[in-house]
C-alpha cells in the first residue's frame, strides 16, 4: 500500500504573538477575607500565595481562613439572613442580583485577564465563555427571584437559610456564579470558599458584590485550603452545602453531613464517553472531540475523556484528529491565539504525568503532536492514547488533563455497555446523523448531560449534574432552584 | 476508507462554530504583513460586466501588475478574470508580467445553454490565450439529482481546456444546503477540476466562510483519498482585508502550508486589493491614507 498523503501545518505562516495586555488590571499585594461586608485579616494572620501557573510568578497573598474565621462568616451570614435578606421583597433581591450581572459585564475584561493569569486558561476561553456565562447565570437567576412559586406550582417555597459553598479551581469565577446566583435568588445568604490555587477572581467578585451594595453579610467569601472547607462543612449553623470538586472530597463531605439536617448537592468527577458513529458529520465531530477534551486543558469534570469511534471510520477520525491537533497552539494563556493554556498547578501536572506514564506502561499507544512548549511554567502537550481498553486505568480514572483515551466499537449495544461501564456518570456525547439513534442513546446512557452533535455546551437555563460517583443534585435551570429551597 | 470519507454529512451548526473560531485568531505585526501580501498575490482581479470594454480591461491589467507603485516590493495579483471576448486584450496587456489570464466560460453566469455552446465558449477562451477557465456547473441538473450530467459536462469542458487550468464554479448560493456543496465539490473534483470555486458573484449570497470551509474540507478529503491537490477560490463579497485574513487562517488551519500559495488558493475579487493596499500603507506609515490615494481601475 502506498504511503498516505500527509498535510503539513505551521511553517508557511506563523501568527505573531498577540498578548492581551494585563497592565491596566490592578491586583493588590495582599487580600483579606470578605466577611460581613468588610475586608478582614485571618485570625492569626496566616496567608498563602497564588502563583501564575504559566510563569511561576507570584500574583498576590491571600488570607488563609481558620475555623474561627469561618465561624465569623457563618455568623454574619445568619444575621444577614434573619435581619435583612429573608425580609426583603423578592423583587428587591432580584435588583441586587441584576446589578451583580451588569457589573460583571462592565468589568469583563479585567475578570477574563485575572482568570487566565491565576488559573492558566486561555484568554479566548475566559473572555468568551467563563466571564459571559458567569454574568448570564446572575441574569438568569435574578429573573427567577420573584417568580419562585411559578417554578414549583402548587407548592409554597421557602428559603433555606445559610448556604456553605465550596468551589473548584477549574472555573473559579463561573463556579462561584453557579453557586451564588441561585442561592441569593431563592433568598439564602452565602459563605463561599474558593479553591486554594485560584482565589483571585472569587476575591474580585467579592469586591464587585461590595460595589453592588449588597447588605453586609449576605455574601461572604473566604479563601483557604481543605481545612477551611472542612470548617464550613462541619459548621452546625449551615443549612445547605453545595460542593463542586473531586469525588474523594465529595465522599468525605457526604459522610460529614450524614445525620445532620443539611441539604447537600455534590458535583464531582467524570469520565465521559464521546461516541462517534460512522454516519456522523466527521469534520464537526473532530471539533467536538477537540473541544471535549482540550477545552480548559482538560480540567473539566464533564470532559469527553473517553472517545469511542465506530470501527469503520476509525482510520479517518484518527487521521483528521491528528491533523487538527497539529494546529493547536499551546502556550501563554494571555495570548489571544492560544488554544491550550497552562496546567493549573504543579500538583495537577504531576498527576497528569503519572497517568501519561501509566498509560504507556499499560500498553496504550501514546500520540502527542510536536509543539513547542514554553520553558517556564506547567505545561502538558495534548495527548491521545490509542488502542486503549476498558481495563486500562487511564480509561477508568479521571485524569483531569488534556489526555484522551481512544477505543473502537462495532455495535450500538456494545458502545452503550462500555459507555456506562464506569463509576462516573456526569456527561456524554453522541455524534450521528440519525435522530432516532440520538434519542435511543440519550435514554440509555447513564449520564446527567448528553450532548448530541455538540459538546461542552453550557447555558444557565439548562440543568447540569451527575449520576453515581459524579454526584447528585442539579445546578442551572429550574432544577438549580430546587437545591436552594424548601417546598411545603 | 474512501467511501466513508465521501459520504460524510455536514452539520451546519458545527461548521458555523468552527468558522467563528477562525475569525477569533488575532493576526498582528509580521503575521499581518505576510498575510496581506499573500492576499494580494492570491487575487484574481475581476471584471465581469456587460459594459466591459477593451479599454477597461487594459486599465485593469495595468493595475494588476502595478498595484501601488508607491510601495516597493509588492507582489502582483495572481490573475485577471474577464469574459472570453476580452481574453486577447488581457493576454496582450499582461505580456511579460507573469500574471495569468482567466476567462469565464460555459454560458456564464447561468450556465443554461447547450453542451455545444459551452464547449465552443471554452475553446474560444483557450484559443485566445486564457491560462485558466472558470466554468459554472448546471445547478438545475444538480438539484434534479442528475449528477452524471454534471460530471460529464465538467469532464468534457476539462478536456476542451487542454493545458488551461479549470476552475469549477458551484454557485453555492443556489445549492441550498452544505451537504449539497460537499457533494457538488466531489463531483467537480472527480471530473477533473483543478480548482473549485464558490460563486459567479452574480448571485447572493456569494462566498461565505461556512461554504468555503465545507469546500476546503472536501478538498482535504479528496487529497487524503487520492493524493491529488485541488485549489480553492472563494469569489464575491470579500472586499475587506480583515475578512481575507480570516479566510487565510481557515486555509492555514484546514489544508495547511501547501495551500498557502496562489497556485492553490485564490480570491475572486474586484475591490479587495485597494483595502489590502491601504492596510499595508498604514503598517508602513503608521496612519491611514485617504481612499483617493489608491487607484481605482
Amino acid at each position: 500500500m502506498k504511503e498516505k498523503p500527509q498535510l503539513a501545518f505551521g511553517t508557511a505562516w506563523n501568527y505573531s504573538p498577540a498578548p492581551e495586555s494585563a497592565s491596566n488590571v490592578s491586583i493588590q499585594k495582599e487580600y483579606g477575607l470578605y466577611i460581613n461586608g468588610k475586608w478582614v485579616k485571618a485570625e492569626g494572620g496566616k496567608t498563602f500565595a497564588s502563583e501564575n501557573p504559566a510563569t511561576g510568578e507570584h500574583i498576590a497573598l491571600f488570607a488563609e481562613a481558620s475555623d474561627k474565621d469561618v465561624y465569623k462568616a457563618v455568623k454574619a451570614a445568619r444575621k444577614a439572613y434573619t435581619d435583612v435578606w429573608s425580609k426583603l421583597p423578592a423583587k428587591e433581591r432580584a435588583k441586587y442580583i441584576f446589578r451583580i450581572a451588569r457589573l460583571i459585564q462592565e468589568r469583563a475584561r479585567e475578570f477574563a485577564i485575572c482568570e487566565s493569569m491565576d488559573g492558566g486558561k486561555p484568554i479566548r476561553e475566559s473572555r468568551d465563555i467563563d466571564v459571559p456565562l458567569a454574568a448570564n447565570h446572575f441574569f438568569y437567576y435574578a429573573g427567577w427571584a420573584d417568580k419562585l412559586e411559578y417554578a414549583f406550582p402548587g407548592k409554597k417555597v421557602q428559603s433555606l437559610g445559610v448556604a456553605g459553598q465550596i468551589i473548584p479551581w477549574n472555573f473559579p469565577l463561573l463556579m462561584a456564579a453557579w453557586k451564588i446566583a441561585p442561592a441569593l435568588a431563592c433568598g439564602n445568604t452565602v459563605v463561599l470558599k474558593s479553591a486554594e490555587t485560584t482565589p483571585l477572581t472569587a476575591i474580585k467578585l467579592a469586591e464587585l458584590i461590595h460595589d453592588a451594595g449588597l447588605p453586609a453579610g449576605v455574601v461572604n467569601i473566604v479563601t483557604g485550603a481543605g481545612a477551611t472547607g472542612a470548617a464550613l462543612v462541619n459548621h452546625p449553623d449551615v443549612d445547605k452545602i453545595a460542593f463542586t470538586g473531586s469525588t474523594n472530597v465529595g465522599k468525605i463531605i457526604q459522610k460529614a453531613v450524614a445525620g445532620t439536617n443539611k441539604k447537600v448537592t455534590l458535583e464531582l468527577g467524570g469520565k465521559a464517553a464521546n461516541i462517534i458513529f460512522d454516519d456522523a458529520p466527521i469534520d464537526q465531530a473532530i471539533e467536538g472531540i477537540i473541544n471535549g477534551i482540550f477545552f480548559n486543558q482538560g480540567h473539566v469534570c464533564c470532559a469527553g475523556s473517553r472517545l469511542f469511534v465506530q470501527e469503520s471510520v476509525y482510520d479517518v477520525v484518527i487521521q483528521k484528529l491528528k491533523d487538527r491537533m497539529a494546529t493547536l497552539r499551546v502556550g501563554d494563556p494571555l495570548d489571544k491565539n492560544t488554544d491550550i493554556g497552562a496546567i493549573n498547578s504543579k500538583e495537577q501536572l504531576a498527576t497528569i504525568e503519572k497517568y501519561l506514564k501509566l498509560g504507556v506502561e499499560e500498553g496504550a499507544a501514546i500520540y502527542q503532536p510536536e509543539c513547542v512548549l514554553p520553558k517556564k511554567g506547567n505545561w502538558c502537550r495534548p495527548t491521545l492514547f490509542l488502542e486503549a481498553s476498558q481495563s486500562h486505568r487511564i480509561v477508568q480514572e479521571e485524569i483531569f488533563g488534556p489526555v484522551l483515551a481512544v477505543q473502537t466499537f462495532r455495535t450500538i449495544d456494545e458502545v452503550i455497555e462500555k459507555a456506562n461501564n464506569t463509576p462516573f456518570g456526569l456527561s456524554a456525547g453522541v455524534w450521528t446523523d440519525k435522530g432516532s439513534r440520538i434519542f435511543n442513546l440519550t435514554t440509555k446512557l447513564r449520564a446527567g448531560v448528553v450532548w448530541a452533535n455538540t459538546y461542552n455546551k453550557f447555558d444557565p437555563t439548562s440543568p447540569f449534574g451527575g449520576y453515581k460517583e459524579s454526584g447528585f443534585g442539579r445546578e442551572g435551570g429550574i432544577h438549580g432552584l430546587g437545591a436552594y429551597v424548601k417546598l411545603i | 476508507m474512501a467511501a466513508t470519507l465521501r459520504h460524510t454529512t455536514v452539520d451546519q451548526v458545527g461548521v458555523e462554530e468552527r468558522v467563528s473560531r477562525f475569525t477569533k485568531r488575532s493576526i498582528k505585526n509580521a503575521a499581518k504583513e505576510q498575510g496581506l501580501r499573500l492576499t494580494l498575490s492570491m487575487i484574481d482581479l475581476t471584471t465581469l460586466e456587460g459594459k466591459d470594454t477593451d479599454g477597461k480591461v487594459r486599465q485593469m491589467c495595468y493595475k494588476a501588475a502595478h498595484l501601488h507603485d508607491q510601495l516597493s516590493g509588492l507582489p502582483t495579483v495572481a490573475a485577471v478574470c474577464v469574459y472570453p471576448n476580452h481574453v486577447a486584450t488581457a493576454v496582450n496587456a499582461l505580456k511579460g508580467t507573469g500574471i495569468k489570464v482567466a476567462s469565464v466560460a460555459t454560458a456564464f453566469p447561468s450556465g443554461n445553454s447547450s453542451r455545444e455552446i459551452k464547449l465552443s465558449d471554452t475553446k474560444i477562451a483557450v484559443e485566445a490565450g486564457a491560462d485558466e477557465v472558470d466554468m459554472v456547473i448546471s445547478r438545475g441538473r444538480f438539484l434534479q439529482g442528475d449528477h452524471d450530467f454534471v460530471f460529464d459536462e465538467i469532464a468534457a469542458i476539462k478536456e476542451a481546456c487542454g493545458k488551461a487550468r479549470l476552475k469549477v464554479i458551484l454557485e453555492t448560493g443556489e445549492l441550498c444546503t452544505l451537504d449539497n456543496v460537499r457533494q457538488a465539490s466531489f463531483i467537480a473534483m472527480d471530473a477533473g477540476a483543478d480548482f473549485i470555486k464558490t460563486s459567479t458573484g452574480k448571485i447572493s449570497p456569494a462566498a461565505t466562510m461556512p461554504v468555503t470551509l465545507v469546500m476546503l474540507e472536501a478538498i482535504r478529503d479528496f487529497y487524503y483519498e487520492t493524493g491529488k491537490m485541488v485549489g480553492m477560490k472563494p469569489a464575491g463579497g470579500i472586499s475587506k482585508s480583515k475578512l481575507a485574513l480570516h479566510y487565510l487562517v481557515m486555509v492555514n488551519e484546514t489544508l495547511g502550508d501547501a495551500w498557502l500559495t496562489n497556485e492553490w488558493f485564490r480570491f475572486g475579487a474586484s475591490s479587495l486589493a485597494n483595502d489590502v493596499l491601504m492596510q499595508l500603507a498604514k503598517m508602513k506609515d503608521g496612519r491611514y491614507q485617504g481612499l483617493e490615494y489608491f487607484s481605482k481601475d
